[in-house]
């Protein structure tokens, strides 16, 4: 398999801060990468120099087969990404906000007519199609964020705590989502606080002041910790 | 291009959506002109007076006769006794209170300059000198009259003549200033606070990571603007002809290309004020507090340059609105042509040039 993402000894200082500390890592395609890490822990940060809106202070990464420091503009043509805020306009209806959002990757008219029907009967939204986004469920929104986030077919998705404030039930299914994502060579990148959602990721990282103290699968972390759960492996680390 | 036109339409769908932008984008112009229109004047009209005549003759009547005759007082009250005259003003009836003196007939004829004392409530100081400018001028053409046929040696005869606004409209003095203060508030503040809700809702961040260059986002967002404006600034200038009989003396061309030289200055401070702004709430107070009073008070639009302070007049000149206001005023009022604006041109532009340059400079490519 090849290696989508290629991060190494990436460094990100503000000033006399060190918010990201030579982290080091490399993602497959297809995989479903989890980004864990404490508030403050330099994951937001880590994930801005990877999308190319925040310049490293040094290190070298590759996003798609592309630098991060050269070429931010190919990198931005294949990812995706998804904040936490499910950035959608609100006063725009569901039609709108997807041919925005497909335009502004150059998609073509047809593509967009194409994508849209497909993603509106994919995801049973025959009825809301001409509502405003602003009168969804806050789960509707996020389901429709990602499909926008992956309209043009990226390599890679960059998930940005995708299932904050949002119902177990509906989690689920956008797991599910994810996870179909996934199986068709998308390779997923997600940061969560979640930690029974860490356990749905192939591996995980786990950053802590800026570090990566863990990186493995997460069956073999709990082996390695000699616990049960992620969520006392996360414990674990954030006390050491 | 398309992709282009696709922001442009969105951004169209967020204004049109939106009733508060609505409103600020169209309600606006019209009320703050119509206000500016028939609320505000310098002129008086049936001011309230009241009259303390000591002599009753036949001299004082005539005086006050004309004086209730004019259209710009009505006679309220005839006082008999001293006190009366603070209880008057107390109690807000009348504006001013003339009292003639004992025997004014008498003296007048005898040549002993009888005196009319004229008293102004100067809480409103500009009123208080309009009314007695107009009675003193009432009184003047008086003395004429009696005079006309004894023949006077020596006299001059001073002959006004206002140009450009001869009748001293003083809604030909706000058209200019209201039209300035509504471009500054359409552009720079609306666009201000447009730039900041995106930051606020997240989208801002995804456009970043889109292919879309920041310039192009900044744009896309920033034209349909300047398209409103435009069509704002016609709203108000065809109000101002239709309505108040406001005359367009110079060129319509040149007029427009100085109000879109106006506008993109107004923008570029919009885009500046979002580069330093978090939320759409310090973008409104910024762009009210920064903008809109120095605009209002520093610019000439109500309060004249020339009698400022020193420093307030060192001031003004960095203001862009008072250059935009000098052009609209020669164009519109003198007629003239760019032979004569050409000095307040090149500075607007050259501001224009200075904050352009400075908010894409500021505007942060980068999410911080």
């Amino acid at each position: 398999m090849e290696n989508v993402i290629e991060v190494n000894n990436l460094t990100k200082t503000f000033g006399a801060f060190t918010a990201v500390d030579a982290i080091s890592f490399q993602v497959k395609k297809g995989e479903i990468f989890g980004f864990l890490g404490a508030n403050g822990a330099g994951k937001t940060t880590a994930i801005k120099m990877l999308i190319g809106i925040t310049t490293p202070t040094s290190g070298d990464a590759t996003i798609a087969g592309f630098n991060v420091y050269t070429q931010t503009e190919s990198i931005k043509r294949n990812i995706g990404y998804m904040s936490q805020k499910f950035a959608l306009y609100d006063d725009l209806t569901v039609k709108e906000n997807i041919t925005f959002f497909g335009g502004i990757y150059g998609l073509n008219r047809n593509t967009i007519k194409t994508k849209t029907r497909e993603l509106i009967d994919e995801l049973k939204l025959e009825q809301v199609t001409n509502q405003l986004v602003g009168s969804l469920p806050l789960g509707w929104k996020q389901k429709i964020s990602f499909s926008v986030a992956l309209l043009h077919r990226p390599k890679i998705v960059f998930l940005d705590e995708p299932t904050g404030g949002v119902d177990p039930i509906t989690r689920r299914q956008f797991w599910e989502m994810i996870y179909k994502a996934a199986n068709q060579g998308t390779t997923i990148f997600v940061t969560t606080h979640y930690m029974d959602e860490a356990e749905y990721c192939d591996r995980v990282c786990i950053m802590v002041d800026g570090q990566i103290e863990a990186l493995d699968a997460p069956k073999n972390l709990k082996k390695t910790f000699e616990v049960d759960s992620m969520n006392e492996v996360f414990l674990k680390l954030a006390r050491r | 291009m398309k992709l282009f036109l696709g922001f442009v339409k969105k951004e169209f769908y967020h204004i049109l959506r939106d009733r508060r932008s609505l409103f600020i984008l169209f309600g606006m112009p019209i009320i703050q002109i119509l206000l500016f229109g028939f609320a505000i004047t310098n002129e008086i009209n049936n001011v309230n007076i009241a009259i303390f005549d000591h002599s009753k003759d036949i001299t004082t009547h005539k005086i006050i006769d004309k004086i209730s005759a004019s259209s710009y007082f009505s006679l309220n009250k005839l006082i008999e006794n001293e006190d009366d005259i603070e209880s008057v003003f107390k109690k807000g009836k009348v504006k001013a209170v003339l009292i003639f003196e004992r025997n004014f007939n008498k003296k007048l004829l005898t040549n002993e300059q009888p005196k009319v004392q004229i008293i102004t409530d100067a809480t409103d100081p500009n009123t208080a000198n309009t009314i007695y400018n107009y009675i003193n001028a009432i009184i003047q053409s008086y003395l004429h009259e009696i005079n006309k046929d004894v023949p006077v040696v020596y006299q001059i005869t001073p002959q006004p003549r206002m140009i450009y606004n001869p009748e001293l409209k003083s809604v030909f003095m706000f058209v200019p200033g209201v039209m300035t203060v509504i471009l500054m508030l359409v552009s720079a503040m609306m666009t201000s606070i447009s730039i900041t809700r995106e930051k606020e809702l997240g989208t801002m961040e995804v456009l970043l990571v889109s292919p879309l260059k920041p310039i192009q986002v900044i744009s896309g967002k920033v034209i349909p603007y300047v398209f409103l404006s435009v069509i704002n600034a016609i709203v108000i200038i065809l109000l101002s002809i239709f309505i108040f009989k406001m005359p367009v003396q110079g060129s319509l061309i040149l007029l427009g290309f100085e109000s879109v030289l106006f506008i993109v200055t107004a923008l570029a401070l919009g885009i500046l004020i979002s580069t330093i702004s978090a939320t759409q709430q310090t973008a409104m107070m910024i762009s009210l507090m920064g903008l809109m009073l120095p605009v209002i008070i520093l610019s000439g639009f109500i309060f004249p340059i020339d009698s400022m302070p020193l420093p307030l007049q060192i001031i003004s000149n960095i203001i862009p609105a008072k250059w935009f206001i000098i052009i609209l005023k020669a164009i519109m009022l003198k007629g003239v042509g760019i032979i004569y604006i050409w000095k307040e041109t090149l500075i607007l532009l050259g501001m224009t040039l200075f904050f352009v340059a400075l908010s894409t400079k500021k505007y942060k490519i980068r999410l911080e």
